[in-house]
């Protein structure tokens, strides 16, 4: 019986399913339990929080991997799916501090200093949340002092910087100055991302990876946890 | 039960009313004045018959007549012909309905091009980067085959936007003789095509062996009136203004036969009609009339379509060039004709002059493709994968031409705009403005696969490289392993046994295939 409500919960995950009133991608799904009402059954029926994360929530998310990339799923099935776990890791949030479980970790998110930008920031906060990762939006058009500040208080594992103009990208190197005269550069890993930058600015100015979009953030952020294991 | 076409709202018309009443007037006097010079007996005299006037002429080697056709005879047969006519197929879902005054376009392939074109794609090896490789399509022209003519209808029976048939090559293999080539091409694109099938005649004698082939595929003489899976395309006036003696024979035969027939003209503004507008206008629009008006004293109430393939003389060479802007001017127009007097239309656009796909094919044959289409012909023959004018046929360009086709038939959809629509997006808009991301996405997906949006350029490659052709190439071979519905055992050995000349290597039921 929990085995169900588990492979439901992937089932639904794979659908891109929030709730019951969502639809998915098959036919007839309205009405029927989405992800968040499942994910309460299964608190309810006691099943461990690590069984409902890998063998539901994770196990859908690889699937809809598989098949975006084969082309099968585009970039809102990606989103919807990744929006159904988001919202199921809250729900979880409690239960895990509980128990002690590690998530992936806290990843900050934040648009530069004069940039107002925010719909690739926006989606790349929805892929990392689904992907396991408890996100942090700091929103558009912030000040270094501010990322500086909440660095240091609130300790994310991760820092996102995005900019799309090349009159804001510079602030990303100001923002890592600041992190270094803190001494906060080797407690938290830089991702930048954004039009404006590359690859080789990534290193120019000594970020710690860049990224082309939301789907290689994961990746990256994924072989992170590789090197911290 | 038939098939939807694209409706066209709002036809795009380029003469004013009072420009359609000019060539109309202007037409009908040509016809009284020069008339036309009638190279078929018959003719003259069915025209003589019902009060035209008609003279003989002496050539040294033709027994010809002028034939001077009075309005009412016209009039009256454009009373006669039928508004609306239906074209049959051998899967009923496939029927096209055609109503003169509805500018339903259908899209259809054709026609009878002498070159095959085949493409391979070597690969390339940069001279200052031997590392570097590309894939560039080859092509290699050849003379057409009836093996080539299946493997067409095959691959038109799975196009999706083609509604019906038109043989696209002409069969040229050792063993097809003027006596059996009409038989094994009207079979090859029967057997591999369960939409509408057209064809021109070869031969006026195999005439009766191609309608009772189709009698035994519908069932009987009053089936195929019911479902006439074939019909017929005549050029029966050569421009300027003359009656042929051997297609008028095969036009009269066909009308006594009650089967649907294109009357088709097509004159060269610059050559063969004059190359100003007006000009071409008024004389291909008074040759359609004469052919109709045959027709309807040969058998009132025969089915006939207004057919127009008007084109522009190239300035270099003097031979047809499809791809000029003119050319679509010209056919645009006669829709608007075929429209006025409630007949249905046969049109062409998509030929191009370009001999190879490409960018010039492209280019060429959308421009046409979208402009022609916006007029509301009923029967576009569109011409999925001719190249070079008329000469040359690729099945890769057609694959490409049915991603086009898609494309404009999406374009034309009417705008969903209504009540419901209305509350919808207050709906979506007061959630969305109050989420942190304000991001539609989320209703993207109840559209994402319902088909009301479409889809990225089916042929798009990775990164830089342009793959059109090599991905068009595999969607053809992913076509032609899908497979078609042939006519069955039973009526295949029936057809094999009751009509002479098909070749044995067309029975898909014999041994060794
Ligand atoms: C949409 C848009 C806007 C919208 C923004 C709406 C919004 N809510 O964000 C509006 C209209 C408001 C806007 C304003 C302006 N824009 Co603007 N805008 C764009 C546009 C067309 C698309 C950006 C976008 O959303 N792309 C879609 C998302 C999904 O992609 P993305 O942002 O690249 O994000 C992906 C990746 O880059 C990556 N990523 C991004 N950030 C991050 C961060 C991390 C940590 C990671 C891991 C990954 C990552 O993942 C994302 C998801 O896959 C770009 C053109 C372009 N080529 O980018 C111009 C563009 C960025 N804009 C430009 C300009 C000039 C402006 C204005 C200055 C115009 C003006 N004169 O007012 C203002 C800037 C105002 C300001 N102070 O910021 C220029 C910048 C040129 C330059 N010099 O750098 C661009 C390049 C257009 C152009 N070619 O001229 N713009």
């Amino acid at each position: 019986m929990s085995e169900d409500i588990v492979a439901a919960l992937k089932d639904n995950v794979i659908q891109g399913r929030r709730t019951k009133d969502d639809e998915g991608i098959e036919e007839d799904m309205t009405g029927t339990p989405g992800v968040l009402e499942l994910i309460q059954e299964a608190l309810d029926r006691g099943i461990p929080t690590e069984v409902i994360i890998t063998q539901g929530l994770t196990a859908g998310m690889q699937v809809v991997g598989e098949k975006f990339s084969t082309k099968e799923y585009f970039i809102p099935d990606m989103l919807a799916s990744a929006e159904a776990v988001g919202a199921a890791m809250d729900v979880l949030k409690p239960y895990l501090e509980a128990s002690n479980v590690e998530t992936k970790g806290k990843f900050a998110i934040v648009t530069v200093k004069g940039d107002i930008h925010d719909i690739g920031k926006n989606i790349v906060s929805i892929l990392l949340k689904g992907a396991g990762y408890e996100v942090e939006d700091l929103g558009t058009d912030v000040p270094t002092e501010k990322i500086v500040e909440f660095v240091m208080e609130d300790h994310p594992d991760y820092l996102g910087l995005s900019a799309l103009l090349t009159t804001t990208m510079v602030v990303m190197g100001e923002v890592i100055e600041a992190l270094k005269e803190n001494g906060l550069m080797d407690k938290v890993k830089v991702l930048i991302g954004g039009a404006a930058v590359s690859d080789e600015y990534a290193k120019e100015i000594g970020a710690d990876a860049y990224c082309v979009d939301g789907f290689d953030a994961v990746k990256v952020l994924d072989a992170f946890q590789g090197t911290k294991a | 039960m038939s098939r939807e076409g694209i409706l066209i709202d709002t036809p795009y018309e380029r003469m004013t009313e009072k420009q359609v009443t000019q060539i109309h007037q202007a037409s009908m006097e040509i016809l009284g004045d020069p008339g036309l010079m009638c190279f078929n007996r018959q003719a003259a005299e069915i025209f003589g018959d019902n009060g035209a006037e008609v003279s003989s002429v002496t050539t040294s080697d033709h027994s010809c007549w002028l034939v001077k056709v009075p309005e009412k005879l016209v009039v009256d047969a454009l009373d006669n012909a039928p508004k609306t006519v239906k074209l049959g197929a051998r899967n009923p879902d496939n029927t096209l309905v055609m109503n003169g005054e509805v500018p339903r376009v259908y899209f259809i392939s054709g026609s009878e091009t002498n070159i095959w074109l085949d493409v391979d794609f070597p690969t390339y090896v940069k001279k200052s980067d031997p590392s570097a490789e590309i894939q560039v399509p080859e092509f290699h022209p050849r003379r057409g085959t009836v093996a080539d003519l299946c493997q067409s209808a095959h691959v038109c029976e799975h196009l999706e936007t083609l509604d019906g048939y038109i043989r696209t090559v002409n069969i040229q293999d050792k063993d097809i003789t003027e006596d059996n080539k009409d038989v094994n091409k009207f079979f090859a694109s029967l057997n591999n095509t369960t939409k509408h099938v057209m064809s021109g005649l070869t031969n006026l004698k195999q005439l009766d062996n191609v309608v009772n082939m189709a009698k035994l595929i519908v069932g009987g003489e009053e089936e195929l009136k019911d479902n006439p899976i074939i019909s017929f395309i005549t050029c029966l006036v050569k421009s300027p203004l003359q009656f042929v003696e051997d297609t008028t024979d095969t036009f009269i035969e066909i009308c006594r036969r009650g089967l649907p027939v294109v009357v088709s003209s097509s004159p060269q503004a610059g050559s063969t009609a004059p190359i100003k507008e007006a000009g071409i206008m008024a004389q291909i629009n008074a040759e359609v009339l004469a052919g109709i008006t045959l027709g309807q004293l040969v058998n009132k109430g025969t089915p006939v379509i207004y057919g127009s393939v008007p084109v522009r003389a190239r300035m270099d060479t003097l031979g047809d060039s499809y791809g000029s802007v003119e050319t679509s001017q010209y056919n645009v127009d006669c829709v608007q004709m075929a429209r006025f007097y409630k007949i249905p239309n046969y049109s062409t656009s998509g030929v191009c002059d370009a001999k190879i796909p490409g960018q010039q094919a492209s280019i060429e044959r959308l421009f046409s493709d979208i402009l022609v289409t916006l007029s509301g012909p009923q029967y576009l023959h569109c011409a999925y994968g001719l190249l070079d004018c008329n000469s040359i046929f690729c099945l890769l360009q057609a694959v490409l031409d049915d991603a086009h086709f898609k494309m404009i038939k999406f374009f034309l959809r009417p705008p969903r705009i209504n009540e419901t629509e209305i509350t919808e997006v207050f709906r979506q808009i007061r959630e969305v403005v109050a989420t942190p991301q304000k991001l539609y996405i989320r209703h993207i997906r109840p559209v994402l696969r319902s088909g009301e949006i479409s889809m990225s350029y089916p042929f798009e490659g990775d990164g830089e490289t342009d793959s059109v052709f090599v991905l068009a190439h595999e969607r053809m071979k992913e076509l032609l392993a899908k497979p078609v519905e042939h006519i069955d055992r039973a009526t295949t050995s029936k057809i094999f046994n009751e009509i002479p000349g098909l070749l044995p290597r067309l029975n898909v039921y014999e041994e060794g295939r």
